[in-house]
C-alpha cells in the first residue's frame, strides 16, 4: 500500500513536470488554476481533514490574503511575492479574531458560522469598507509576480511558481503532520474529551489548526491576486468555498488524495466544457456519485510509521543494564 | 492529624447537576504513595468525584488542592500537566488509531516542539520525537502489550483496551493515576494480572485512586477507601474495618451487591 | 410608526417562509443528523412548479382565486415531497452508514444537480408570476392598509406550522419522528420502521419547503433558479439559531430572523442586511452554544 502510493506519487510529480510542455495555454491555465485550488484544499486539509473542525468558509482566507496583496501592491508597490508572508500573517490575524470566540462550537453551528464569515467578508467587500476593496468592481492593476528581477507573466511561468508552491506545502504540510502537532490534531478529530484528558489543549489547537490553515489560504491568496491582476468580490463567494470543502472531503484527508481530488473536481467542469449549458448539471450528479461510490473519500491517509524496532531496541538495551543492579538488590534482600 | 500533607486533598465538594445534588460535601486526603479506592453502589457519584478532580466538571462549592494547588476552575489538561492522570469508565481510546500513537497521546504535554520546530522536523524535534517514542514503547512493554504496538486500538479486547488507556495516562508522567473501573471487562486472569500492574505502578512512586467494583480486586490493592452513597460519604478507613461498618453492608446489601 | 409595523409584518411574512423552509433543515436533521443542503434548491423546484401549475390553470378561470391558489399549492407540496423522498432514496440512503461529511457532500451535489436542472428547463432568466392569481386586495388593521397578500403569508406559514406542531406532539407517528431523532437504534428496537420515518420526513420537509418557495412567488411575484441558494443559507440560519433538530427552535428562528432582516434593512443598511444577519447569529451563539432553544448538550464521560 505505501509502496503502491509512493510509486504513483512519483508518477504524479513527473507528470506535474513535464505536462505543460504537452498542452496549450488554454489547458496551461486550467492547471494553474487547479495549483491554486490544490493549494488551498491542502491548507483546509489541515483543520478540516487533519483536525476535524467543520469549516466551510475557506475562501474568506483566501479573499483576505489575496485583497490584502492586492490593496499593498496597488497602493505602494511593494512587488507582489514580497507580500506572501503578509497575506499570509493578514489572513492569519483574520482568523484568530472571528475563530477564538467561535471556535468551541459544535460541528454544525460551527460549519453555519463559517459560511456566515465568508459572506459577510463578501459583503463588506462589496460595499468597499475603508474605501480600499474598490466595491463589486474589485481591484485591478496588481503587477505580475518578479523573481531575481524576472518577470512571471507567461501561462508556463505561473504553472512552476504555483505548483512549485504545491510541492513545497506538500512536503511542508506533511511533515507536520508527521509530528506532535499533527498527531494532536488526530486525537482531537478521533476524540476531543479524550484528548483533553490526555494533556492536549484542544482549544488551543484547534485555534492553532485554524489560523494555521488561514495563513496558508492567505498565501494562495497572493499567488491568485498575481496571477488574475483583477480581483473582485465574486471570485471568494460561498461557492468557491463548497468546492473546496467538497475537494478535501473526497480526498480521504491525505495529500495524494488531495490532489487527486482536486484534478476531478476542477479539472472535470473544463473537460464537461462540451456539454455546455449541462455542464454543471453533470457535475452536481458527479459530486454525489462520487460520494456513493468512495464514501470514506478517494485516499484516506496511511498511519504515521515510527521506528519502533530502535525503540524497543533502546528498551531491551536498558533492561539489560539495569539487570544487574536488580540481582544485586535482590541479593542484598536475601541476606 | 498527619504531619505530611497529602498529595491531594478534596475539601468540602459539592456538585449539582440541574438542582440535583450529585456530591454533597465530600472530603478526603489521598496520601502519596498510597493506593485509595473509591467504592460505592451505581450511581453513588464515584465517577463524579473524578470528573471534578480532572476538571471535566466544576464543583459549585468546596476545593480540591494538589501538592498544594488548587485544581477547581483549571481545563483538564492542565491538571494532566500538573500531574493527574486518569483512564476512563467507558474507554476512550483513540479507537482508530495505532495503539503506539494512543500512548504518545500521553507524552504529549511533555513535550516541548512548536509549530515550526515540527513543520521543519528540526535535529532537536527528532530527538525529542525519538525519546517520546521510547517513553511509549516502555510504558506498553510495563503493561505487557509492546508486541501489539501497530494494532488499531479499537481492534484490540477490551483488557488490553484498558491497559493501553493506563499506558497512555503513565506516558504522561503522573504523580497520581486515577483509574475507572480498571477492571471492568476483563476476565478473572486479567484481573488478576491487573493487581500486579497496580502494585508495579504504586512501586514506581506513582500514587493511585481508583474506582472498581470488583471487591476482590479493591480488597487486595488498596490500603485505604472511601465509600460513597446518593453523593454523600458514608465511611473511610482501612478496608477491613470499612467493609464491617454496618452503613456501607446496608448500603450495598441495599443495592444487592456482594462486598 | 407606519414605517415601523409595515416592516414588522413584512419581517413576519418573509419569517414565516424562512421558518417553513426552516422546518425542512430541522426535521432532517434530526432524524439523520445531516444538513440537507439541497433544501432550498427543493424550495426553488416548488416556485416553479407553482408558476407552471398556475399558468396551465388558466381554464379554470370560472373558479375564485383563492381556491385555485389554495388546489394548486397543495399540489405543489405534493410533488415536492415525493422529489425529495426520491433525493433520499437515491443521494442519502447509501451514505446512511457513512461519514457524516460525505453525506454533507452530496447533499451539495444534489444542490447543484437541482439549481441546473431547473435553469435548463426553464432557462436562466428572472420569471413573473402570474399576475392573475396574485390577491390583490388590503386590509386595515389599526388604521394601516395592509396588502392582503401579506397577510395571506403570514397566516398560511402559521397555519401550516401550527399543523406539524400538531402533528409532531399529538399523533403516534409524530411520536415515532420524535423517537428517531431522539435515538435511531433504540427506537428501532421497539418496532419503528425507522427507513419508513426517514422517508416520511423527506416527505413533510419537502413539501413544506416547495410550498415556502410558491409563497415566496405569490409575495414577491418575481423568482429565479438560484434562490434557493440565498433562501436556503438563510433558512439553514434560522434553523440553527433557534437550535437545529429543535422544531419550535426552527420557528421562532425563522420569525426572529425575517424581522431582524426587515427591521435592519429598513433601519441600518440595505446593503448590509445579510452581513447583519449572520453577524447576529454569531453573537447568539457566542452567548447560546446550541442556539435559542437548543439544548446544552453536556459531555458524557
Amino acid at each position: 500500500m505505501i509502496q503502491c502510493r509512493r510509486y504513483s506519487a512519483f508518477v504524479l510529480v513527473a507528470l506535474l513536470c513535464v505536462l505543460p510542455h504537452m498542452l496549450d495555454r488554454y489547458w496551461i491555465d486550467v492547471c494553474v488554476s487547479i495549483g491554486l485550488y490544490a493549494l488551498l484544499a491542502l491548507s483546509l486539509n489541515v483543520i478540516l481533514g487533519q483536525a476535524g473542525i467543520f469549516h466551510m468558509g475557506h475562501a474568506a482566507f483566501y479573499a483576505v490574503g489575496a485583497y490584502v496583496t492586492a490593496i499593498v501592491n496597488t497602493q505602494f508597490h511593494i512587488p507582489v511575492l514580497w507580500l506572501m508572508p503578509l497575506a499570509g500573517c493578514a489572513a492569519a490575524l483574520f482568523a484568530l479574531l472571528v475563530a477564538r470566540p467561535i471556535i468551541h462550537l459544535r460541528g454544525d453551528y460551527l460549519l453555519i458560522v463559517t459560511i456566515g464569515i465568508v459572506e459577510i467578508v463578501r459583503i463588506a467587500l462589496i460595499n468597499d469598507v475603508g474605501g480600499l476593496t474598490g466595491g463589486a468592481n474589485g481591484i485591478f492593476g496588481i503587477s505580475r509576480p518578479e523573481i531575481f528581477g524576472f518577470t512571471i507573466k507567461k501561462s508556463m511561468q505561473f504553472y512552476y511558481l504555483v505548483w512549485g508552491m504545491v510541492g513545497c506545502s506538500v512536503l511542508l504540510l506533511g511533515w507536520l503532520a508527521r509530528s506532535r502537532f499533527g498527531r494532536a490534531l488526530s486525537y482531537i478529530k478521533e476524540d476531543d474529551v479524550a484528548a483533553e484528558g490526555c494533556g492536549v489543549d484542544v482549544a488551543r489547537y484547534k485555534l492553532m489548526a485554524f489560523v494555521f490553515g488561514a495563513f496558508w489560504a492567505g498565501m494562495a491568496g497572493t499567488l491568485y491576486a498575481a496571477k488574475m491582476t483583477i480581483i473582485a468580490p465574486e471570485s471568494f463567494s460561498f461557492m468557491e468555498s463548497v468546492i473546496i470543502f467538497a475537494v478535501v472531503i473526497l480526498s480521504g484527508g491525505s495529500q495524494l488524495g488531495v490532489l487527486v481530488s482536486t484534478f476531478l473536481f476542477i479539472g472535470l467542469p473544463e473537460l464537461l466544457r462540451e456539454f455546455s449549458n449541462a455542464r454543471m448539471l453533470l457535475f452536481g450528479l458527479a459530486m454525489m456519485l462520487m460520494m456513493i461510490w468512495r464514501p470514506q473519500g478517494l485516499l484516506p491517509p496511511l498511519p504515521r510509521r515510527y521506528n519502533v524496532q530502535a525503540a524497543l531496541a533502546a528498551l531491551r538495551r536498558r533492561k539489560a543494564e539495569a539487570e544487574p543492579e536488580h540481582k544485586a538488590k535482590a541479593k542484598q534482600g536475601e541476606a | 492529624m498527619s504531619t505530611v500533607s497529602p498529595l491531594l486533598s478534596l475539601c468540602e465538594v459539592t456538585k449539582i447537576f440541574g438542582g440535583l445534588v450529585a456530591l454533597n460535601d465530600i472530603a478526603f486526603d489521598v496520601r502519596e504513595n498510597s493506593i485509595v479506592g473509591l467504592i460505592g453502589p451505581n450511581g453513588a457519584g464515584k465517577t463524579t468525584v473524578f470528573n471534578c478532580i480532572t476538571g471535566n466538571y466544576v464543583p459549585e462549592q468546596g476545593s480540591i488542592t494538589f501538592m498544594g494547588h488548587k485544581l477547581v476552575g483549571k481545563k483538564p489538561h492542565a491538571i494532566v500537566e500538573m500531574g493527574i492522570a486518569r483512564t476512563f469508565q467507558s474507554i476512550r481510546l483513540f479507537s482508530s488509531l495505532p495503539v503506539v500513537e494512543n500512548v504518545l497521546a500521553g507524552q504529549h504535554c511533555r513535550l516541548r516542539s512548536g509549530l515550526f520546530a515540527s513543520m521543519l522536523h528540526t535535529p532537536a524535534q527528532r530527538q525529542e520525537e525519538k525519546r517520546a517514542l521510547e517513553r511509549a514503547m516502555d510504558e506498553l512493554d510495563f503493561v505487557g502489550l509492546a508486541d501489539k504496538h501497530a494494532e488499531e486500538a479499537g481492534s484490540l479486547s477490551y483488557g488490553n483496551q484498558r491497559l493501553v488507556e493506563i499506558a497512555r495516562a503513565l506516558a504522561s508522567d503522573p504523580r497520581l493515576l486515577i483509574l475507572d473501573e480498571p477492571a471492568g471487562g476483563m476476565n478473572d486472569q486479567e484481573t488478576v494480572a491487573l493487581v500486579d500492574t497496580i502494585n508495579h505502578i504504586r512501586a514506581r512512586g506513582i500514587t493511585v485512586l481508583l474506582i472498581e467494583h470488583d471487591m476482590r480486586l479493591v480488597m487486595q490493592v488498596c490500603k485505604h477507601l472511601v465509600v460513597l452513597e446518593h453523593g454523600t460519604m458514608i465511611a473511610e478507613g482501612a478496608p477491613d474495618v470499612v467493609s464491617k461498618h454496618p452503613d456501607v453492608i446496608r448500603a450495598y446489601l441495599g443495592a444487592e451487591d456482594e462486598l | 410608526m407606519e414605517e415601523f409595523f409595515q416592516q414588522l409584518l413584512n419581517g413576519l411574512a418573509v419569517g414565516g417562509i424562512y421558518a417553513l423552509v426552516a422546518l425542512g433543515y430541522t426535521m432532517v436533521y434530526g432524524v439523520l443528523k445531516l444538513i440537507n443542503f439541497a433544501h432550498g434548491d427543493l424550495f426553488t423546484i416548488g416556485a416553479y412548479l407553482g408558476m407552471t401549475l398556475l399558468v396551465s390553470s388558466g381554464m379554470a378561470g370560472s373558479l375564485s382565486p383563492l381556491l385555485v391558489l389554495l388546489v394548486v399549492f397543495i399540489m405543489v407540496a405534493l410533488l415536492v415531497a415525493l422529489v425529495g423522498c426520491l433525493l433520499e432514496r437515491a443521494a442519502y440512503r447509501p451514505l446512511r452508514k457513512a461519514n457524516r461529511l460525505s453525506a454533507v457532500v452530496s447533499a451539495l451535489g444534489a444542490s447543484i444537480f437541482f439549481q441546473n436542472a431547473v435553469m435548463l428547463i426553464y432557462g436562466a432568466r428572472l420569471y413573473v408570476y402570474p399576475e392573475d392569481w396574485r390577491p390583490d386586495f388590503t386590509v386595515d388593521i389599526l388604521g394601516f392598509t395592509v396588502p392582503g397578500v401579506r397577510l395571506l403569508v403570514i397566516m398560511a406559514s402559521l397555519l401550516l406550522m401550527f399543523a406539524l406542531h400538531s402533528f409532531i406532539q399529538r399523533t403516534r407517528t409524530g411520536a415515532a419522528i420524535r423517537a428517531v431523532a431522539i435515538d435511531q437504534s433504540a427506537a428501532r428496537l421497539m418496532g419503528i420502521n425507522v427507513d419508513r420515518i426517514i422517508s416520511l420526513v423527506f416527505l413533510i420537509g419537502p413539501g413544506l419547503g416547495g410550498a415556502a418557495g410558491m409563497m415566496v412567488g405569490i409575495y414577491y411575484g418575481q423568482i429565479d433558479f438560484t434562490m434557493g441558494w440565498s433562501y436556503g443559507l438563510k433558512a439553514f440560519t434560522a434553523a440553527i439559531l433557534g437550535g437545529i433538530g429543535n422544531i419550535p427552535g426552527a420557528m421562532l428562528g425563522g420569525l426572529l430572523l425575517g424581522v431582524i432582516e426587515a427591521l435592519s434593512s429598513a433601519y441600518i443598511s440595505m446593503a448590509w442586511k445579510d452581513a447583519i444577519a449572520f453577524l447576529v447569529l454569531i453573537l447568539i451563539l457566542i452567548i447560546r452554544p446550541t442556539g435559542l432553544l437548543g439544548e446544552r448538550v453536556a459531555d458524557k464521560l
